[in-house]
This record gives structure tokens, C-alpha cells and sequence, in this order.
């Protein structure tokens, strides 16, 4: 288990390092997860302990935004101040942007059904 | 036992004991709600969570930032969570291969359909050109969006909180928007919350399957990748006409 977390944060530190130093615009752990996946197509399977430490954090990724989202209480004055636009391109800027990345994506892979779930 | 109340107060104000408790004991009390009220969107554990916390703060006189010193440790824990995403994604390795040019092609119409929306319908509503700048880059995964805003002359806090809310938006409304628009494909709906709602939409995803969960974690990257490459082209046609 202490390997597999090692592991997780040894791609993450790799990857903060690479951005850094080539300026590349994407997160530092971004590239991480880029990195193990390259680890895990060679080794050619997911170790039982990297499966269960990293399912964890997954099951619970909702949790770990929440700090964050306490932090934005903070920027509420910020919001306020033009609330009406910020509302609009919040939400329905959002569920527009979600419903049309779905249905690009539905209609373009309509030929491989076999997907079909729910 | 014998301490007297103040000091106690020193004690829990200075140690991440509290605010870690605080954020753990929320979360679990907005998940319960979540579940035993019938998963209404608007009980959203994140958002109840964030709530529950903003209220203790502000009896007890709290500040965010003697919270954070705390909470820091579960908020660095993403950093390791990202990149544990590798693991659905190398699952769905195979799904991801053959759906390829989909993907990409979905990923670029979504990335411009986040933009431009977000963009139009703040323009029209009578925003700054600062707070569009700020809110350009909104779906995308904090850091890259707070530099892109950073780079477009916007406010990169204001950004971060932008970011937090339309992940909060796209986990809590997104089930209700798929299933409306008839959104069925798992492969669609993983890559619709990562697009749109970065690690929030993510975290929605992984709930419903590990085939969403995967395409929504590749979505997360690519989108983070896309929108740094083309919103800074389309903000300098852009910008004069704003």
C-alpha cells in the first residue's frame, strides 16, 4: 500500500517537475496520470495494491474538491458584484457545454453501439 | 480536562486536527442527506459539505485561511488522485483506442462549446472584459484555467472560484441534463462531465461507470491541453469585438 501511494506521488512530482521545466500547459499531475499510464501499459496489468489505493481516492474525489470549494465562500463579494452574467455562464454555460461535448460524442461513435449501458 | 476554554480554542484553531474532522464530518453528513433524501440535485454533497463548513466558520469566527491550514491535507490529496486516474484509463484502454477520432473531435466541439457559451452568455448580460477573461477558461482544471485567465487579463481567484462552481453545477445538474438530451453512451456521458466540469464532473462519472469515469478523466487532460492552445488564438479575435 506504502508502494503504491509512493508510486502515485513519485509520477505526480515527476510530472510537476517536467512542466515546469519545458513550460508544457497542462497540470503537473495530469502529465502524472500520463506517466503511470505508460507504466501500467508495460508492466501490462494494475498491481493489487496501486488498484486499491488509488480506487479509494477515486471513490471519494468528490471530498477532496471541497477545501477548494469552501475557499470560494471568500471570492463571494467578487461574484456579487456582476452576479447575473457570472449565474448565467455558470450554469447554463455549463449544462450547454456538457449536453453538446455528449451529443458530438454520441452521434460520432454511433457506429460502435456495443457500448450502449443504463 | 482542566484546560480552560480559551486555550482549548488556541488549540483547535492552530492544529489541522479541527478542520480536517470539520471537512470529513461534513462531507459524510451531506453524502448521508444526499442519499436518504432521494438524490436531489440541489443536495449535493459537495455543495451541503461547502455550506456546513462556511457556516461553522462564520459562528465559530473562523477564516478560510486558518481553515485551510488544515484542510490542506485532503485538498493535496487530488494531486495523487489525478493521477490515479491512469488506472480506469489503462481498463478502458481498449474502448478508448477504437473511439479515438471521436474523442478527439467531440473533446475540440466541446472545449469551443465551453468557451463560447460561457463567453456569449455573460457578454450579452452586460459583463467586463476582465470578468470574461475570467470566466473564458471555466471548465477547464483549476491551475491550467487560473494561468490561461492570468494570460487574457482576468482575475485568477475569481477563476478558481468559477471553476469550483461549474464543477459543482455539472456533477449536481449534469445527470438530469443527459438524460433529458438522451444521452445514454457511457463513452459520451465520461467525456461530457470531464469537458465541461473538469474533476467534479469526474467524480460524478466514476459513480455511474468505469467506462465514464475513464473518458472523463482523458477528457480532463485534453481539455486542459486544448483550451490552453486555442482560447488564447480565439481571444485575440475575440477580444476587440468584446
Amino acid at each position: 500500500m506504502l508502494h503504491a501511494f509512493t508510486l502515485l506521488l513519485l509520477c505526480q512530482l515527476v510530472g510537476e517537475v517536467v512542466v515546469r521545466a519545458l513550460g508544457v500547459p497542462v497540470p503537473g499531475p495530469v502529465l502524472g496520470m500520463v506517466l503511470l499510464f505508460v507504466g501500467l501499459c508495460i508492466k501490462g496489468s494494475v498491481p493489487p495494491a496501486l488498484d486499491e489505493v488509488g480506487g479509494t481516492l477515486l471513490r471519494h474525489l468528490s471530498l477532496l474538491f471541497v477545501p477548494a470549494g469552501v475557499g470560494v465562500i471568500s471570492y463571494l463579494a467578487l461574484i456579487e458584484a456582476e452576479l447575473l452574467p457570472l449565474a448565467l455562464a455558470v450554469v447554463p454555460g455549463t449544462l450547454i457545454a456538457l449536453v453538446v461535448t455528449g451529443w458530438a460524442m454520441s452521434w460520432l461513435t454511433r457506429r460502435q453501439p456495443e457500448d450502449e449501458q443504463r | 480536562m482542566t484546560e480552560p476554554l480559551p486555550q482549548l480554542w488556541v488549540y483547535l484553531g492552530t492544529s489541522p486536527l479541527a478542520a480536517l474532522t470539520l471537512t470529513l464530518a461534513a462531507y459524510l453528513a451531506g453524502d448521508a442527506l444526499f442519499r436518504h433524501t432521494g438524490r436531489p440535485a440541489l443536495l449535493n454533497p459537495v455543495l451541503v459539505a461547502i455550506l456546513l463548513i462556511g457556516s461553522v466558520l462564520w459562528l465559530g469566527g473562523g477564516t478560510f485561511e486558518g481553515y485551510f491550514e488544515g484542510a490542506q491535507f485532503v485538498h493535496f490529496l487530488l494531486g495523487p488522485a489525478t493521477v490515479a486516474l491512469a488506472i480506469p484509463l489503462y481498463r478502458e484502454l481498449e474502448r478508448v483506442r477504437r473511439s479515438l477520432p471521436a474523442l478527439v473531435a467531440s473533446l475540440v466541439i466541446g472545449s469551443l462549446t465551453a468557451i463560447v457559451a460561457a463567453v456569449t452568455l455573460a457578454w450579452l448580460t452586460g459583463a467586463t472584459t476582465e470578468t470574461l477573461a475570467s470566466l473564458a477558461p471555466k471548465s477547464v482544471t483549476t491551475p491550467v484555467a487560473m494561468g490561461i485567465s492570468e494570460a487574457l487579463g482576468g482575475i485568477p481567484a475569481l477563476t478558481a472560484a468559477l471553476v469550483i462552481l461549474s464543477g459543482i453545477v455539472g456533477a449536481a445538474l449534469g445527470p438530469a441534463a443527459l438524460r433529458l438530451a438522451r444521452i445514454r453512451d457511457p463513452r459520451a456521458q465520461g467525456l461530457a462531465y470531464g469537458v465541461a466540469a473538469h474533476g467534479l464532473g469526474t467524480a460524478r462519472a466514476l459513480q455511474t461507470s468505469q467506462i465514464a469515469g475513464a473518458f472523463a478523466g482523458i477528457a480532463i487532460g485534453l481539455n486542459a491541453l486544448a483550451t490552453a492552445i486555442l482560447l488564447p488564438l480565439l481571444w485575440r479575435w475575440l477580444a476587440p469585438l468584446l
